[in-house]
């Protein structure tokens, strides 16, 4: 039984439309005008348990919204959801006692308590034995490497600190579905690989199902296997994340090092990214990689060659691009 | 910091977690125990975390005795002034003793803090913890205000036990013991009256996003319509009529009258009842506030 079921979800906000000017604003004191935004538009997947699938989408896309109405914090306007046999927005405690959502923009700890009080206000709020909360806690404290800082206050911490702490309280009670909203945003690229790690691990250990919006296309590489894509509230692509590269990434990247310096007129293959020396990167079609290459290497003496993807950044950013054109066509 | 609840509607008992590697299953425990040892737990976790504050406390407790010396002087000049030697009923001991024993209301019915703290909860998003996890939002404030009250009142024992001694000729000695119990019944009235009345109030925070204006006019308008300032009986009717019907008077004016003798028998039982019935009236209006405003919540985003 898939862990997530969503079917037709929609969400439309109304949005109070605010005139320019002082007499405007009178107006909209009697009669306002509202605006429907399309928050999230009929999208429909399914997620099966153990599970890391990343959500991704430029910024207003729908992805928050989204998570939202999976852990049950917003109604969808139209469209059902079934999250661990639950429909999330009535709320019910056993449903609520198995999921956990992050955001990486919003603390859940308490502020002005040492994050070991919030642990153990959890450890009450979920009910967790006694014995299995000192194990997790020892485990995800050693595991995160913040032994020493659980008896300071949370306002004091670092934000990477934070997130941690963050990380530790939703994994305490065992959740087996974890909902990330942006869990590295803002942390430098050390605290980023001590979450990414962190999360594969305890996946590896426990089997849990992920779910994780991020802008940074290193999570998504170091953590998920599968990729749903959503722009303006749709969803555009659901696959894997090598299937992505060959769906949208036209071209590779030919990095070649040349015994002289490299030659002219490399722009017959391709984009010429870089030249230096002896080394030039060249964009060249996916289709005529193989092609370019025999020519070059009947032409010119070659030290090195290497092909490459693209970075995921473009290959993403193009996707939304292509949704987006697609969508103001129509 | 704000913690649980004993009035909360019982909370249906959880699955047992299906986790595959968790050795050692929990022993499962009886249906409706659990909820309330959760909000028992949070309290104790919330205590702990008053405890520490002690030293503000101390110190916050000797200032608030200060304006008692002012409000002293100030009602001798009055009762001199106005060459009478009862107003609305109040001799001039009778009335010091009224005002002392507002300072006891008050210190179990006022909520610094919580009407203010729900509204920034919802403004501020934090309120989505209360959703997401298995945790009810008045059950936890309610808790953790117990918590609070516990550590303030035991806090402040000693200092207003000197107080108190020192103004001993203010009183005619101590009530019998059947007007303590209403007193103290009064007193824990007055707390659930104060409580429910404020997360009411900061529910509104759910319709208007900036509520510091109107939550300054009630809490200022309930320094006065409560009695704190001074006893209902001096204003001219009908005022002190319909003050006497409203529930504010629960909150500072009821108690207080309770000790020093002035209400008793029968009156003294309907005005208990009153005053339970505007506890369970403020109970369900929050309630019903919260859920509603949940919904508004939802609906628009969260």
């Amino acid at each position: 039984m898939p862990i997530i079921e969503v079917e037709d979800l929609t969400k439309t906000y109304r949005v109070f439309q605010k005139r320019d000017g002082l007499m405007g604003a009178l107006r909209g004191l009697y009669r306002r005008e509202y605006k429907e935004v399309k928050a999230v538009d009929r999208i429909g997947f399914s997620i099966e348990p153990g599970e890391m699938v990343a959500f991704l989408g430029p910024n207003g896309a729908g992805k928050t919204t989204t998570l939202k109405m999976l852990s049950g914090l917003v109604y969808p306007t139209s469209g059902d959801a079934r999250v661990l046999g639950y429909t999330p927005w009535r709320r019910e405690d056993a449903f609520r006692r198995q999921f956990a959502l992050v955001m990486g923009q919003k603390n859940q700890l308490w502020w002005d308590l040492p994050a070991g009080d919030s642990f153990q206000l959890h450890r009450e709020i979920y009910s967790i034995p006694k014995e299995e909360f000192d194990r997790t806690l020892g485990e995800l404290v050693e595991l995160l490497g913040v032994q020493k800082l659980t008896r300071q206050a949370v306002r004091e911490l670092s934000l990477g600190e934070r997130m941690k702490m963050e990380l530790i309280a939703a994994l305490l009670h065992g959740p087996k579905l974890l909902l990330l909203d942006e869990p590295t945003i803002g942390l430098d690229v050390v605290a980023q690989a001590a979450i990414q790690k962190c999360l594969r691990d305890y996946h590896e250990s426990r089997g849990v199902t992920m779910l994780l919006t991020s802008h940074y296309m290193r999570d998504v590489e170091a953590l998920c296997d599968r990729v749903i894509v959503i722009t303006q509230g749709r969803l555009v692509y659901d696959g894997p994340l090598a299937g992505i590269i060959e769906r949208f990434g036209e071209s590779k990247l030919v990095r070649l090092q040349f015994e002289e310096p490299a030659p002219e007129g490399l722009e017959r293959f391709g984009e010429v990214v870089r030249r230096e020396g002896p080394f030039a990167d060249v964009r060249i079609e996916r289709a005529r990689v193989a092609e370019t290459l025999g020519a070059l290497l009947n032409q010119h003496a070659l030290a090195d060659v290497s092909v490459e993807d693209p970075p995921l950044e473009e290959v993403i950013a193009k996707v939304f691009e292509e949704a987006r054109l697609a969508h103001d066509a129509a | 910091m704000t913690p649980p609840d004993a009035t909360t509607a019982p909370l249906p008992r959880p699955l047992p977690p299906i986790q595959p590697e968790a050795p050692g299953p929990a022993p499962p425990r009886p249906a409706l125990l659990p909820s309330m040892v959760k909000y028992a737990r949070i309290f104790r976790v919330a205590l702990i975390e008053r405890m520490t504050y002690r030293s503000d406390f101390l110190l916050g407790t000797i200032l608030r005795f200060l304006p008692i010396v002012t409000t002293i002087l100030l009602w001798r000049a009055i009762y001199e002034g106005s060459g009478q030697t009862e107003l609305g009923g109040f001799n001039y001991r009778e009335m010091i003793a009224y005002l002392l024993l507002t300072n006891i209301s008050r210190m179990f019915s006022s909520m610094p803090g919580l009407a203010g703290g729900v509204a920034r909860e919802v403004r501020e998003g934090t309120l989505k913890r209360y959703l997401i996890q298995p945790l009810d939002l008045i059950g936890y404030l309610l808790s953790s205000r117990v918590a609070h009250k516990v550590a303030y009142i035991t806090m402040s024992f000693v200092p207003y036990a000197v107080l108190f001694y020192l103004c001993r000729g203010y009183f005619d000695g101590f009530p019998d013991p059947l007007t303590l119990l209403a007193y103290a019944v009064s007193l824990i009235l007055a707390f659930m009256v104060g409580f429910y009345f404020e997360v009411s109030v900061g529910m509104v925070g759910f319709w208007f996003l900036e509520v510091t204006s109107l939550l300054y006019i009630v809490m200022t308008l309930n320094f006065f319509i409560s009695g704190h300032m001074l006893p209902l009986d001096l204003l001219p009717q009908p005022w002190a009529g319909i003050l006497k019907v409203l529930p504010f008077q629960y909150m500072a004016y009821f108690p207080a009258v309770v000790f020093q003798g002035k209400i008793r028998g029968t009156e003294l039982l309907l005005h208990l009842g009153l005053e339970l019935f505007w506890a369970v009236a403020f109970l369900v209006l929050a309630r019903t506030l919260y859920r509603a405003g949940l919904r508004r919540y939802s609906a628009y985003g969260g």
